[in-house]
C-alpha cells in the first residue's frame, strides 16, 4: 500500500482542481462593450428616466443587446464599440452635466458564477488600455503655503490683543516677531503659548525678538491634509470624466496614483484633473423675489445661483471667505448627536467672518461651489471644447451666533451628506499644486495587441512544453502535463479570486511559470529512473522518488520565492503584476506537479503489480 | 540521458578561465559603454505611433528638429508602420504638454494622422527613485539568498551560489551592454527572475551534493562533486529546455514590448545552467567545503575546534 493516497487527500485535491475551474471561468466569458450612466447628485435615476434613456438609444437606431436598471445607475450593453460610442455621446449631449456617462467593458460573466462571487481577472492598463499618471503633490509649497498663513495669524492676533509689534516676518523657515517694546514680551509669549499650540516658540539671542516655527508634528499633518485634500480633488474630477473603474491611490508620501482604464484622451483628462475649484461663503438675499430674478430681472447687489436640487436662491453680491482661507474642513457630529462638518478658517477669514456673523445672527448664509469644468460638447457633428465656470451652491445654513475661526455646520440630513459637504469645501480649499510626473497611455489597439500577443505566446509555449514532456516522460510526461494545466488553472483562479492586476509581464510571468513548473516534475521523474536505475521495484522507485525529490524542490522552489517576493515589495506598476504570477504559479507548482501528480500516478499505478514504469 | 561521467570538476580551470574572460569583457564594457537606459530610469518621454503605411522617419526626424525638439530620436519599432519617438528629459519645458506638442508637430508633415498606440512620460525623481528601488531589489534577494542557503546548507555553498548568479547577472547585462539593448523596468524584472532561476538550478545541484556528502563516505570531496553534478545534469538540461521552449515562444510571439524581456531570459537560462553546472560547485570547493561541513553535527568535534 506504498502509493496509495487516503480519500480526504484525494478529495482535497478534487475539490481545490474543482473550485479552480469555477473561479478560473469568468476568464473565458468575454466583454460586453457598454454605457453606464449615473446621477452626480444626491437624487438616484428613476424608474422612468432609465426607461427614458433606453428609449432614447433605441430611436437612433441603435442595437441594445441588454439593458440593466440596478442601484440608480443604468448600465448598456452594445454588440460592438462603434455602437457604444455613439451611444455614449448621445446620452453625454441628452443627459447634461447632473449625470455621469462613462464607457465601460461589462463582463459577460452568468448570473450563478458572479452569486459564487467569481469575476474575470483585472485587466492592467497595457491591456485594456487608458491612462496612468502619477502625480506628485508639492509638499514644500503646502509648508510654505501653512507658514504665510500663520504670519497672517500671528499678526492680526497681536493687532486684535493690542499688542504693538514692529514687524512680523517669515524668514528661514522661522516666523520672526519683532516686538516695539521690551516690556509687551511677556504678555506676546502668553497670547502666543494659549494661542499657537501648534508653534514652537524660541527666543533668539536679540531681547525684542520672538521667533516661531510650525512644529514637526503639525508640518505632519499640513503634508498629509495636503495629499488627502488633493485625492479628494481629483475623485471628483475624476468622477466628472466618466470612467468607469478609476483608481485612486496614494503612493508612497507624496503622490497620487490615478489610472483611468479605459480614457484615450489625454489631453483632456489632463485638463479636467488640473482645473481648479473654489468656494465662497455668501449671505442670502431673503429680501428679494426669487421668481423675479429667475424671470429675468434680479436685484442690484444680488445674483442668481441655483442649489443642487435646481431650487434658485439670491445670493448677496459681496463674498464674506473664499476657499483658500479654509484651513481645515472635517464631519463629525456635534454635541446632540447630529451630523455635522466643522470648518477652521485662517486669521484673514476669521476676522471676515466675525465682521460679517455680528450683524447677520438668524440670517441664512450659503456655501457656493465654484468649478471650471471642461465640456465637450457636440455642435454641427463636430466635437467643440470649451472651458466654463460652474457655480453651484452646495449648502444653506442659519447663522447662529457671532463666530470667527472655527465654527460648525449643523442641520444636514445625514452623516453622508456631512461627509459630501466636508470633502467639497476641502476640494474647494486652497490645495497643495500638484505636478504630473509620471504618465503612460496605452491605445486600445495597443492594449488588444497585447492581450493578442500574450495568448498566442501562452498557447504556443504550452503546447510546446506539453509536446516536449509527453515525447520524453511518455505516460509520466503526460501526467505532468495534466499537472501543468491543473497549475496554469489554479494560477488564474486565485488572480481573479484576488482580482490581481493583470498586466503584460504578468501574462509572462504565467508563461514563464508553464516552462519552470515542469521542474518540479523533471526531478521526480529523473529521481524515480534512477532508483529503477539501482534495481528498486517500480512502486518502491515511485515511493523513494517523490520522496527524495521533495526536499530538493522545497529548497530550490523556496529560493525562487525569495527573489519573487523582493521582486513584489519594489517593483511597480506593470512588474508587481509579473512578481505576483511569479509568486502565484511558484506556490501553486508546487501543489500540482507533487500531489496532483502523485494522485494520478497513484490510481493508476497504485495497489497492482508493476513491472515497467511508462517514463 | 543516460548518467554521464564527465569530469566537470576537475576541468574546472577551464570553465574559470572562460567565465573570467567573460565577466571581465562585460564589466570592462559596462564600465565603457554602459547599459543603455530605458525612460523608466533616465526619465524623459517615449511615444509610439502607428500608421497606415510604412512611414517615412526622415520626414518625421526633419518635422521634429524644425519644430524645436532636435533631442528627439526616431526609429521603427518591430514593424515599418510603428514609430517610437524618444525625447529626453526638456529642462523648463512643462512636461505634460510635451506628448501633446509632438503629435501635433509631427502630423504637419504627414499625409495621415499618427495613432497613438502608448505614450509614457517619466519625470528625473521618478526615474531615479525606480532605479534605487531597482538596485534594491537587487541587494535584498541577494542577502535573503545569502542568508537562506547558509541557513539550509553553510556558508561556503552560499557564497558559492551567489557567486555563480551574480556571474549570470553580470554576464547577462554585460552582454545587454555590448548589444546596446535597451535596459528597462521589464528588463529589470527579467533579470530578477533570472536570478531566481539561476539559483533553482544551483540549489538543485548543491542538494545532490549534500545527500552524497553524507551517502558516499570513502570518496573525495571533488569525486563526490562530479557525481552529484552528473547525476543531475539531466534534470539541468531538461528543465532549462522547457524554460527556453517557452521563452523561445514569448521572444518570437510576444510582441515588441516584451522582447527584451524575452531576451534576458533566454541567455540568462542559457549561462544560468552554465554556471551551475561548471561554475557553483567549484567555487564551493575552491571556497574549502568538505563533507565534515555538512555533516549532521558532531558535538565532540566542534568541541575540539573551539578549544583554544
Amino acid at each position: 500500500m506504498q502509493n496509495h493516497f487516503p480519500l480526504w487527500k484525494n478529495l482535497l485535491i478534487l475539490v481545490v482542481f474543482v473550485v479552480g475551474i469555477i473561479y478560473s471561468l469568468p476568464n473565458l466569458y468575454g466583454d460586453d462593450p457598454s454605457v453606464q450612466v449615473s446621477s452626480t447628485q444626491t437624487t438616484l435615476i428613476s424608474q422612468i428616466q432609465a426607461n427614458q434613456i433606453e428609449s432614447d438609444i433605441k430611436s437612433v437606431g441603435l442595437a441594445i443587446k441588454a439593458f440593466e436598471f440596478n442601484d440608480g445607475r443604468v448600465l448598456a450593453r452594445f454588440k460592438n464599440t462603434d455602437d457604444q460610442l455613439k451611444a455614449a455621446d448621445l446620452l453625454r449631449d441628452k443627459m447634461g452635466s447632473n449625470y455621469t456617462v462613462a464607457l465601460n467593458l461589462a463582463p459577460t460573466t452568468p448570473p450563478w458564477l458572479r452569486a459564487l462571487g467569481a469575476d474575470a481577472m483585472y485587466l492592467g492598463l497595457d491591456l485594456r488600455g487608458g491612462v496612468h499618471f502619477l502625480l506628485e503633490v508639492d509638499m514644500n509649497a503646502a509648508a510654505k503655503q501653512a507658514e504665510e498663513r500663520y504670519t497672517d495669524d500671528v499678526r492680526l492676533a497681536l493687532r486684535s490683543a493690542k499688542l504693538r509689534y514692529q514687524a512680523v516676518t517669515k524668514d528661514g523657515g522661522f516666523i520672526k516677531v519683532t516686538l516695539k517694546a521690551l516690556e509687551d514680551k511677556p504678555a506676546v509669549l502668553a497670547l502666543l503659548d494659549k494661542d499657537f499650540r501648534t508653534l514652537e516658540i524660541t527666543e533668539p539671542e536679540a531681547q525684542d525678538q520672538v521667533w516661531l516655527k510650525v512644529s514637526e508634528k503639525e508640518t505632519l499633518e499640513i503634508k498629509k491634509f495636503a495629499v488627502a485634500q488633493n485625492m479628494t480633488t481629483l475623485r471628483n474630477r475624476v468622477n466628472e470624466l466618466g470612467v468607469a473603474e478609476p483608481v485612486i491611490q496614494q503612493q508612497g508620501e507624496n503622490r497620487i496614483v490615478v489610472q483611468l482604464p479605459g480614457v484615450q484622451d489625454t489631453t483632456r483628462a489632463k485638463e479636467i484633473l488640473g482645473t481648479t475649484a473654489t468656494l465662497e461663503y455668501r449671505l442670502v438675499d431673503v429680501e428679494h423675489d426669487v421668481q423675479q430674478a429667475v424671470a429675468g430681472h434680479p436685484p442690484v447687489g444680488s445674483r442668481l445661483y441655483y442649489e443642487r436640487n435646481g431650487n434658485p436662491i439670491l445670493l448677496d453680491r459681496r463674498v464674506i471667505v473664499t476657499g483658500d482661507q479654509i484651513v481645515d474642513a472635517s464631519s463629525g457630529v456635534d454635541q446632540d448627536g447630529r451630523p455635522s462638518v466643522n470648518i477652521s478658517l485662517n486669521g484673514v477669514g476669521a476676522a471676515k467672518m466675525a465682521k460679517t456673523t455680528q450683524v447677520s445672527v438668524g440670517k441664512p448664509m450659503a456655501v457656493v461651489f465654484i468649478e471650471y469644468k471642461v465640456d465637450t460638447k457636440i455642435i454641427n457633428g463636430e466635437k467643440v471644447r470649451h472651458k466654463e465656470k460652474v457655480e453651484k451652491v452646495i449648502n444653506v445654513a442659519t447663522i447662529q451666533g457671532v463666530f470667527s475661526k472655527r465654527f460648525q455646520t449643523t442641520g444636514l440630513d445625514s452623516p453622508q451628506e456631512a461627509r459630501n459637504l466636508s470633502l467639497l469645501l476641502r476640494a474647494g480649499a486652497l490645495a497643495a499644486p500638484v505636478d504630473i510626473v509620471e504618465e503612460r497611455t496605452v491605445g486600445p489597439s495597443l492594449g488588444q495587441d497585447n492581450i493578442d500577443k500574450g495568448m498566442l505566446s501562452f498557447v504556443v509555449g504550452f503546447v510546446l512544453v506539453v509536446l516536449f514532456m509527453a515525447g520524453y516522460y511518455k505516460l509520466f510526461g503526460m501526467i505532468a502535463n495534466f499537472a501543468l494545466a491543473f497549475n496554469v488553472v489554479i494560477v488564474v483562479a486565485i488572480l481573479s479570486m484576488l482580482q490581481a492586476t493583470l498586466t503584460l509581464p504578468g501574462i509572462a510571468g504565467i508563461i514563464l511559470t508553464v516552462g519552470m513548473s515542469v521542474d518540479a516534475n523533471v526531478l521526480i521523474f529523473e529521481r524515480i529512473k534512477e532508483e529503477i536505475g539501482i534495481g528498486n521495484t517500480p512502486q518502491a522507485a515511485i515511493f523513494i522518488g517523490y520522496d527524495k525529490a521533495f526536499a530538493t524542490i522545497l529548497d530550490s522552489h523556496f529560493t525562487n520565492l525569495v527573489v519573487a517576493v523582493v521582486l513584489f515589495a519594489y517593483g511597480t506598476g506593470s512588474v508587481k503584476g509579473f512578481a505576483v504570477t511569479l509568486i502565484i504559479g511558484i506556490l501553486s507548482s508546487m501543489f500540482t506537479a507533487i500531489t496532483g501528480t502523485r494522485m494520478v500516478i497513484n490510481w493508476y499505478y497504485g495497489n497492482r503489480r508493476v513491472e515497467k514504469l511508462s517514463i | 540521458m543516460k548518467t554521464t561521467n564527465i569530469n566537470f570538476i576537475g576541468n574546472r580551470k577551464y570553465a574559470l578561465i572562460f567565465s573570467g574572460v567573460l565577466m571581465i569583457i562585460s564589466i570592462a564594457s559596462l564600465a565603457v559603454r554602459g547599459l543603455q537606459m530605458g525612460i523608466d530610469f533616465t526619465g524623459g518621454t517615449l511615444i509610439e505611433v502607428g500608421y497606415q503605411q510604412s512611414a517615412d522617419l526622415n520626414v518625421l526626424r526633419n518635422t521634429l528638429d524644425t519644430e524645436g525638439f532636435s533631442d528627439a530620436t526616431v526609429q521603427n519599432f518591430g514593424t515599418a508602420k510603428d514609430v517610437l519617438i524618444r525625447l529626453k528629459p526638456h529642462e523648463g519645458v512643462s512636461s505634460v504638454d510635451l506628448s501633446t506638442k509632438v503629435l501635433e508637430a509631427i502630423n504637419k508633415n504627414t499625409k495621415e494622422p499618427a495613432s497613438v498606440r502608448r505614450v509614457e512620460f517619466v519625470g528625473p525623481q521618478v526615474g531615479d527613485d525606480l532605479a534605487e528601488d531597482g538596485f534594491l531589489a537587487l541587494l535584498y534577494s541577494t542577502i535573503g539568498i545569502l542568508i537562506y542557503i547558509a541557513w539550509r546548507f553553510e556558508w561556503k555553498f552560499s557564497t558559492g551560489a551567489v557567486i555563480a548568479t551574480l556571474h549570470d547577472v553580470v554576464v547577462t547585462l554585460g552582454f545587454f551592454s555590448v548589444l546596446g539593448l535597451e535596459f528597462d523596468l521589464t528588463v529589470l524584472a527579467a533579470v530578477l527572475a533570472l536570478i531566481g532561476y539561476s539559483l533553482n538550478d544551483t540549489i538543485v545541484v548543491y542538494d545532490r551534493i549534500r545527500e552524497n556528502f553524507r551517502l558516499l563516505r570513502n570518496k573525495s570531496t571533488e569525486e563526490i562533486m562530479n557525481i552529484s553534478v552528473n547525476v543531475t545534469l539531466s534534470r539541468t538540461i531538461m528543465t532549462s529546455l522547457t524554460v527556453i521552449l517557452v521563452l523561445i515562444s514569448l521572444f518570437f510571439l510576444g510582441g515588441e514590448v516584451i522582447h527584451n524581456f524575452s531576451v534576458v531570459l533566454l541567455f540568462g537560462v542559457f549561462f544560468g545552467t552554465y554556471s551551475s553546472i561548471f561554475i557553483a560547485s567549484p567555487m564551493a570547493l575552491i571556497l574549502g567545503i568538505s563533507p565534515e561541513d555538512l555533516m549532521i553535527p558532531v558535538k565532540e568535534g566542534a568541541d575540539i575546534d573551539h578549544r583554544p
